[in-house]
């Protein structure tokens, strides 16, 4: 049983999906039902890796290896370290909320929402535990096609445009990296086992080679600066579970990427290129944070907001110690719920307005007081108040910063202002204030159902906030491993 | 005891999370008997607590381990010592009157809300949660024994103000104001973290006990990369985070508008503790911020220009609550030059005699402003002393006490500071004393200036009533013409609720001041303050000290009584006497009137440079960075290119036969002519 839990995690909602589409747009209490049934089981199989997790041991845990294309010596082989699993629960956790926000909102194919979410859920939780090159590429290149028709389909006006830039950003992107994987391949002798790619000798110019592969890679998932602009696009017109998905996981393979194959493969091209990934890093969090202030979308305005965000992640992995490495994980997940609830506050909104523009609102908190209630609460987490998941990582990244160099944490902790300036001049415009317009008087507050994932995501942003040694000690042993791992030359 | 601790926070949360989430069901009554019971029992426990310190019992120790990396093990726990103890007093104390008060303030709340506005269904106990949940967070960052748990609750405070200031959140003003306190307070925040990050880097540590423990350590250290001393940077860092708490110049400007939220909580939050906890954090470093003179000096020039030059503003404000709120800042800046001369016991110690007299006053203020049916200009007013003595009478002593004569409490603390401050031997301690010297008669005009044009003199709201509401801040102005309002006011004292507070209020307002034999000079705080032997300025005081009735007779023969005796005699010669005379001196003196009208003209240059510049920035970057250079340029620029290409080569393939056999034979006579030239010149 425990030997093919990822398979589960995988699978489960993959093949889940089929009844869903099976069921038919026109059944859809069915397919609602269905859906929340398979999103369900698709977390619970993914608790057992966390209750059953060795926090101890710095390898790879609930490992399966299986032959899957013998010619070419490609494996079915999965398996997750401390880095890797809490991103499986939190896509597990995250397709449960997008499965309960699309419930009534969704008119047009329900049944096809609700499946390329599963699909897409496995997907992702396919690219996390991968630990086999071409499985991994397979994974991560699937991932783009249920997200392009989720945007393409059940988008906005602009969608089709949206789509593409997405589609060919990513797609762009990562062929440079199928390039990076097929070297490793012949490298190691004909292996595309990641963790071997890992012990492999490299000089230092095919190194740099490979990062930069990766990091085009990787950079345009994140997105990190100037390869960002398709985020605030696709946000823009993706459906509010779209835009969740998209900023809670998707954001996050770019990051993550980097941990697994960046670092390790190649930590001379690795220490080389930190000036210039952190320089990257610091222009999102500054530059981007002042684009963010004079947005008038709301989506867009979280769009930039989640941009600035991760370039904490990719400032943490780039300074080389515990504190920011671990923080930049601990951002991750924490940017996973935040990002996920400013997106279903802004969708809550949407659905009762038809609108994202911030000057059509203004004094929300007088017809929807609990909604309001907690789009503050998410709105002073996202500036990073204390005792919320958001202050946990910036804080690590911070402190971690100012110990590599003090200005790169005096640039980093800019965010202390321009990310409470952002989101809290939103705030007053939208929820404060006499109401603005008959559209905001006629609004009615959250209905249960919105109330339930609001709250549950609130919780998970408090308790992260209050308690977040749980997420750091899964961390530590695997962090532990992949800073001395990365502090070996390879060459 | 370890329980007795935790329930000290822990029972204003609880009532928070009661009044809060339960409002509706608690109703009014039961929301504000849960969060008064719960500060209730967190005062006598504090006092249970205070006791046991006395008798030697200290504490320090963790609830539980927030979070580990990187060598860092971060911990939730608590610190009791004589500092701790003696702000537990003062918090819960002055939360608890401020709780009772509030029933009386908050009592037609109803009334501030638009109709239908469900916003305003249970804002009374919204009220009464927010002022618990803010106890919560003040204890939280007293008790703590760590810089990780004083960021949360330094924030948390900061969250509950910005809840607070913006309560009546239909009020363009109030969302102004509050949005402008939370980013200001950030601004401050901003240097907090980075001196608690140089901390964490360099003492491995931020553990309260394991830093001080390593102090003299880092005081040998320079910063790697800047070449800073390290020590210096630290204590300027943690000291911007108080500047922006304790808003001190030049990063005040949020203080004034902060006026905008309901009075309860100026009195409770913007003067008797919130603000106070830049003082606090500065007085629980003392270990760090000992070793270094520049940090010192730094802090109490900063001290000295907001004493003089905010108190100065008071004197031009006509707002009721506006001249205490600059009065605040003023007397700030008193505590800040007493953390500057070493003399970090004299600042705990005005910290706690101004929560008293400035509660009084601020409690004082509101009990006017409801007997005005919300109308807080002073120009409005006059005469109102025969109509609410009980209201005179407690402000009356809140004044003398702010104006820092003897034998009130004010006059004690506020002498010991000035006298810390000449003492002191840090660069331009000078400045900051001459700075304290013309601020005690700034304080004695504008104190007793506040008294007489509000108490005494001509009855001005009879014939303002016609106007009447055009400066209501308090209020929704249709309130009044619901209650039918019309015409002259007829004012009377408050009921109890508001008056009991204020009397008891009083009391320590008057006779805190007498404690300063045992706080001050008998080693009281013991190891909680450290006072290095360079800094003898503490000592020599002690040595001096010679019981409460020398102090004051000594006093009386010193420069600074007479200075705030004259600036009482000021304040009555030109508001009793001649009230003529006011108007004419404006005129006489438009320009100086015009600067401090303007605040120096901060609040301008911070909109413009600051906001303005930001939001400038933000459309330059977005529209010329990401649409032009990043969109139009590399991304559509390449699809563009792309498709030029593309287009090229469509040209080529037309579809039309006659062209194709045309390249055909175009490219046929040019293969043959190539062949046959290579022939022909091999032939040659």
């Amino acid at each position: 049983m425990n030997a093919s839990l990822l398979s589960l995690a995988i699978w489960v909602p993959i093949i889940g999906a089929l009844p869903v589409f099976w069921a038919g747009s026109d059944r859809r209490c069915l397919v609602r039902w269905l859906a929340l049934a398979v999103a369900v089981a698709g977390f619970l199989v993914t608790i057992p890796l966390y209750t059953g997790f060795d926090p101890k041991l710095a390898g790879m845990q609930f490992v399966e290896q299986l032959p899957w294309i013998p010619r070419f010596n490609v494996q079915y082989y999965l398996g997750v370290d401390g880095i890797s699993m809490p991103f499986i629960l939190l896509n597990a956790f995250i397709t449960v909320m997008v499965v309960l926000a699309g419930w009534d909102v969704i008119e047009e194919k329900q049944a096809q929402y609700m499946g390329a979410f599963l699909v897409m859920s496995g997907l992702m939780n396919g690219i996390f535990s991968a630990l086999d090159g071409v499985l991994f590429y397979v994974f991560f290149e699937a991932s783009l096609i249920p997200m392009y028709i989720i945007i393409g389909v059940w988008g906005g006006p602009n969608r089709v445009y949206a789509a593409i830039k997405f589609f060919l950003y990513t797609l762009l992107g990562s062929l440079l990296m199928l390039v990076a994987l097929l070297w490793l391949f012949l490298a190691a002798g004909g292996s595309f086992n990641i963790l071997d790619w890992h012990q492999l000798q490299i000089g230092m110019k095919p190194q740099i080679l490979i990062f930069i592969a990766f990091l085009v890679s990787f950079a345009v998932k994140v997105p990190m600066w100037p390869v960002h602009t398709w985020l605030p696009d696709a946000h823009v017109e993706a459906p509010t579970g779209g835009s969740v998905v998209l900023a809670a996981i998707a954001l996050k393979l770019g990051a993550y990427g980097f941990v697994r194959f960046s670092l390790p493969i190649v930590p001379d091209a690795a220490h080389y290129m930190a000036p210039f990934m952190i320089t990257l890093s610091l222009i999102a969090v500054v530059y981007i944070g002042f684009v963010a202030l004079v947005q008038t979308d709301m989506k867009k305005l979280i769009a930039y907001s989640s941009i600035s965000h991760m370039g904490f992640v990719t400032l943490g992995f780039f300074i080389f110690n515990q504190l920011g490495v671990e923080g930049a994980l601990v951002q991750m997940i924490s940017h996973g719920f935040i990002s996920a609830a400013m997106f279903l506050c802004v969708g809550v909104m949407y659905d009762r307005v038809h609108s994202r523009q911030i000057a059509d609102y203004g004094g929300v908190v007088h017809t929807m007081p609990k909604f309001a209630a907690l789009f503050v609460f998410f709105a002073m987490a996202n500036s990073g108040l204390p005792a919320t998941s958001g202050f946990v990582g910036e804080f690590m990244v911070i402190l971690g910063a100012i110990k590599a160099n003090f200005w790169l944490g005096f640039l980093a902790a800019t965010t202390l202002i321009l990310g409470a300036a952002y989101t809290l001049w939103m705030i007053k415009r939208v929820v404060y204030g006499p109401v603005g317009n008959h559209h905001v008087a006629e609004m009615q507050d959250i209905n249960g159902r919105e109330f339930l994932f609001l709250g549950i995501l609130a919780l998970s942003v408090l308790a992260m906030g209050l308690y977040p040694f749980p997420f750091t000690e899964v961390m530590h042993a695997s962090v532990d491993n992949l800073l001395k791992h990365v502090a070996v030359s390879k060459l | 005891m370890k329980t007795i601790y935790l329930l000290v926070p822990l029972a204003p949360l609880v009532g928070a999370i009661l009044a809060g989430f339960c409002g509706g069901l608690l109703g009014r009554t039961g929301a504000h008997l849960v969060t008064i019971a719960g500060v209730a029992l967190s005062f006598i426990l504090s006092v249970i607590i205070f006791q046991d310190v006395q008798a030697g019992h200290t504490f320090n120790g963790a609830v539980y381990t927030w979070m580990e990396s990187g060598g860092l093990k971060l911990e939730i726990g608590f610190m009791i010592d004589q500092l701790t103890v003696l702000m537990m007093l003062v918090v819960t104390f002055v939360s608890l009157m401020v709780h009772i008060y509030t029933i009386g303030y908050m009592a037609h709340d109803e009334d501030n809300w638009p109709e239908g506005s469900k916003a305003g269904t249970h804002s009374y106990q919204r009220f009464f949660s927010y002022i618990s949940l803010f106890t919560f967070s003040m204890l939280m960052l007293v008790m703590s024994n760590n810089f990780v748990q004083l960021f949360f609750g330094w924030e948390a405070v900061g969250l509950v103000s910005y809840l607070l200031i913006g309560f009546w959140s239909v009020r363009e003003t109030a969302i102004y104001a509050n949005l402008k306190a939370f980013l200001v307070n950030r601004v401050g925040d901003f240097g907090f973290l980075l001196g608690i990050g140089l901390v964490a880097a360099y003492a491995g540590s931020l553990d309260y006990v394991t830093v001080f423990g390593k102090a003299k350590e880092l005081a040998t250290m320079t910063e790697a990369v800047t070449g800073w001393p390290l020590i210096t940077a630290i204590c300027i860092c943690l000291f911007i985070g108080a500047m922006g708490k304790s808003a001190q110049f030049p990063l005040h400007v949020w203080l004034p508008d902060s006026m905008e939220g309901p009075t309860p909580i100026s009195a409770l939050i913007h003067a008797a503790t919130m603000v106070t906890a830049g003082i606090f954090m500065v007085s629980r470093m003392s270990p760090l911020f000992e070793l270094s003179d520049t940090a010192l000096s730094f802090v109490i020039v900063i001290g000295g220009i907001t004493t003089l030059f905010m108190a100065l503003i008071a004197i031009v404000q006509t707002d009721v609550k506006r001249v205490v709120a600059y009065s605040t800042l003023s007397q700030l800046g008193y505590m800040t030059m007493a953390l500057g001369a070493s003399a970090y016991s004299v600042a705990i110690f005005h910290l706690m005699t101004h929560a008293f007299f400035k509660a009084v006053l601020f409690l004082g203020a509101g009990s006017v402003i409801i007997a005005m049916h919300h109308e807080q200009d002073m120009r409005k007013m006059g005469g109102l002393k025969k109509y609410m003595p009980i209201t005179y009478a407690t402000m009356l002593i809140g004044a003398i006490a702010n104006a820092g004569l003897p034998p009130f409490a004010g006059f004690f603390s506020k002498d010991s500071i000035i006298e810390a401050v000449h003492f002191s031997q840090v660069p331009f301690a000078g400045f900051a004393y001459v700075c304290a010297l013309a601020a005690v008669f700034v304080g004695g005009l504008y104190s007793f200036r506040l008294i007489f044009f509000t108490f005494h003199g001509e009855e001005r709201f009879r014939h303002a009533a016609d106007n009447h509401g055009g400066h209501g801040h308090d209020a929704h102005h249709d309130a009044h013409d619901e209650h039918g309002h019309h015409g002259p006011v007829e004012p009377h004292e408050s009921p109890k609720v508001v008056t009991v507070p204020l009397l008891l209020l009083a009391i320590p307002a008057i006779g805190s001041g007498w404690l300063i034999g045992t706080i001050l000079y008998g080693n009281w705080f013991g190891d909680a303050i450290v006072v290095s032997d360079a800094h003898k300025g503490m000592a020599t005081m002690a040595a001096q000290f010679h019981g409460i009735f020398g102090m004051m007779l000594h006093g009386m023969m010193t420069l600074p009584f007479w200075l705030a005796l004259a600036g009482a005699a000021t304040a009555w010669f030109l508001y009793i006497k001649r009230p003529d005379l006011p108007a004419v001196i404006k005129q006489k003196l438009a320009f100086p009137a015009m600067i401090l009208e303007e605040k120096y003209g901060f609040d301008r240059f911070n909109d413009w440079f600051f906001a303005g510049g930001a939001r400038g920035l933000g459309r330059g970057l977005w529209k010329g960075g990401d649409q032009v250079l990043i969109d139009g340029v590399m991304v559509n620029g390449s699809a563009g290119a792309v498709g030029w290409f593309a287009g090229l080569t469509a040209l080529i393939q037309s579809g039309r036969i006659y062209q194709y056999a045309f390249f055909i034979i175009i490219g046929a006579v040019a293969l043959l002519g190539y062949a046959w030239l290579t022939v022909f010149s091999r032939v040659l």
